[in-house]
């Protein structure tokens, strides 16, 4: 009988082995939004990839250009439908300072208070997805109850759960209804509970632990390189947060801390996500008693806000207004401006320029995932496929936000 | 802070930076094309300036003017707090000629945008490794966010495609099997 293996060595037989070809996407439960990453393989090894984005390209830069400045708001919605308040407060913002405007303080409070629960309701989304897709579906379901809370919230202040279009140039569509303070104070408490019931399902868990602890590490260098930001950057170590950096709206009157991470790996920004709930809970609550509970909610400019109703209706001033607001667009001098908030996965920022019309020149926008995607494609390289889960997830990529 | 930024790169490049403001707070250099990444590199090296974070690179169209498109990079330093735009001006009036240096090299942020950008707007990054386009698909006929693109524009059908397309960029070992590769593998080493 011949021996059944065969010396490798003294044999000039090669191995027949051929680099395998993997395509996952853009249609697959894991690639959250569509996405596809063609890969190839050796054995489960991930020699190369190929990360492609842009099937949920709209053209949001291209329609923005068509119509008044107010008209983008419902554009903004649908590029991040997890947290669809920030990018509103962010375009908003963007608009006011190109104007030179500030909006009233009652406002300012308003706009970081339902900021802030957006952040939760895309930091929650994120880390149940997460845990789901590692087989973990009932975190997954307990964080989603928790986001049903905070949409609860929203349904009842602006009428939409999802695609608000509430924020305004220089203000917000209506006021803070009555009992908004008390919604607020009774829902965040309970949201802190639940979160803290799922991570005690998450923490502990060996087979959560091995997926994530040491898989998709980034260095803090290379992630500024590929220009991350938000929980992803600070992951990695780098405290940059930009209500902390750079403040806007009332973001200084705060307490809050900025978490880092140590490692840069899926596990760190699991947890970096995890305690910016706890962080933005705070936020809320310290803004729920320092909103004052009356005065305007817009600013007093009959050129960038519509008059009322009954003026409208009764007064040819008004009718004017009206009309002009609506169908000319809100005038925004001529230049240009960058500006950037926190939104919940980074630094987003509207790059605007104006040609002193009522419609945009052109409106950039800088999305957050869009460059943290970028950075897919180094970190699944060498790993092997089942981590290509957990760090796509922990990236948190948007997929409206990232295809524009 | 930052205006100190425009100083620094006023007195070290001269004739090459057109022209500088701070409309609502925010520094604007513009810059000479054939310097764009030589500028770049300064920014992101030079001690006192220390760009580190790639923020957004992005293109406006301006039909009428002459070089036609602006080319508008966003960039951050974590370290010294400041926030630069460098722009630079490329194109003749009928969008031939965009060519402009990559910055791959300096923040590989850029990749994406740059491809983006070529996506969008039609502007060549000469040196990119892998210059496709990324948000629409390969057989897409003209640059969307050129003013000229008329926004109703319906793009001819494209025949289905067999197959796969192989990962690009196409590197040496191309097609080969393990054993006879000759060059190491891994975009990134």
């Amino acid at each position: 009988m011949e021996p059944l293996d065969l010396e490798l060595d003294e044999s000039e037989l090669e191995l027949p082995t051929e680099p395998m070809m993997l395509n996952v996407g853009p249609s697959h439960p894991a690639m959250h939004g569509t996405v596809r990453i063609v890969m190839e393989l050796s054995g489960e090894n991930i020699l190369k990839a190929d990360v492609q984005v842009g099937y949920l390209h709209r053209g949001f830069e291209k329609m923005c250009e068509r119509g008044t400045w107010t008209q983008v708001f419902p554009y903004v919605d649908r590029c991040n439908y997890v947290s669809p308040m920030l990018n509103n407060v962010g375009f908003a913002l963007a608009v006011e300072k190109m104007l030179g405007i500030t909006v009233p303080e009652r406002c300012q409070y308003y706009r970081v208070i339902l900021g802030e629960l957006a952040r939760i309701s895309d930091h929650l989304t994120c880390n149940g997805a997460m845990a789901m897709e590692l087989g973990a579906f009932t975190p997954f379901l307990w964080m989603i109850k928790a986001r049903e809370m905070v949409w609860d919230i929203m349904e009842e202040e602006t009428g939409a759960r999802l695609t608000h279009s509430f924020g305004r140039v220089g203000g917000m569509a209506k006021p803070p209804s009555d009992h908004f303070k008390d919604m607020v104070r009774a829902t965040v408490p309970r949201i802190l509970a639940i979160i803290a019931e799922s991570e005690a399902l998450l923490l502990r868990n060996r087979i959560f632990m091995d997926r994530l602890q040491g898989v998709g590490i980034i260095s803090a260098k290379d992630a500024l390189s590929l220009g991350w930001t938000g929980p992803c950057l600070r992951s990695t170590g780098v405290a940059y947060d930009i209500r902390k950096a750079h403040p806007y709206l009332v973001y200084d009157r705060f307490d809050f801390d900025v978490p880092v991470g140590t490692v840069g790996d899926n596990w760190d920004r699991f947890l970096v996500r995890l305690e910016e709930i706890r962080q933005s809970a705070r936020i809320i609550q310290q803004a729920v008693e320092q909103m004052p509970d009356d005065g305007p909610i817009n600013v007093e400019d009959p050129r960038i806000i519509l008059p009322p109703k009954d003026e409208v209706y009764t007064t040819i001033e008004g009718t004017i207004q009206h009309f002009k607001i609506v169908m000319e667009g809100i005038k925004v001098p001529a230049g240009e401006a960058y500006s950037y908030i926190e939104a919940g996965n980074g630094e987003l920022g509207f790059y605007l320029v104006s040609d002193g019309s009522g419609t945009p020149y052109r409106v950039r926008i800088r999305p957050p995932s869009f460059l943290i995607t970028a950075g897919l494609e180094r970190m699944i390289v060498g790993a092997m496929i089942p981590d290509v889960v957990p760090t796509f997830g922990s990236l948190n990529m948007i997929g409206g936000e990232c295809d524009h | 802070m930052s205006q100190q930024l425009l100083d620094i790169l006023k007195s070290t490049f001269g004739d090459a930076v057109l022209e500088t403001h701070s409309q609502h707070g925010d520094d604007t250099a513009v810059v000479a094309a054939s310097r764009w990444a030589e500028i770049a590199r300064f920014l992101r090296n030079d001690p006192r300036c220390d760009m580190d974070l790639f923020v957004d690179l992005c293109a406006v169209d301006y039909p009428r003017r002459e070089p036609r498109f602006e080319v508008v990079l966003h960039i951050y330093s974590i370290g010294k707090k400041h926030r630069l735009r460098l722009k630079t001006r490329v194109g003749d009036q009928d969008g031939d000629g965009a060519e402009l240096d990559t910055i791959t090299s300096i923040w590989e942020g850029a990749n994406w945008l740059e491809r983006e950008t070529y996506d969008m707007m039609g502007i060549v990054f000469r040196g990119h490794p892998d210059l496709r386009r990324i948000l629409l698909y390969s057989e897409f006929v003209g640059h969307p966010l050129r003013k000229d693109y008329p926004a109703d524009r319906t793009q001819p059908l494209v025949p289905y495609r067999e197959g796969y397309e192989k990962v690009a960029p196409f590197g040496p070992n191309e097609g080969m099997s393990f054993g006879r590769q000759t060059h190491r593998t891994g975009k990134f080493e």
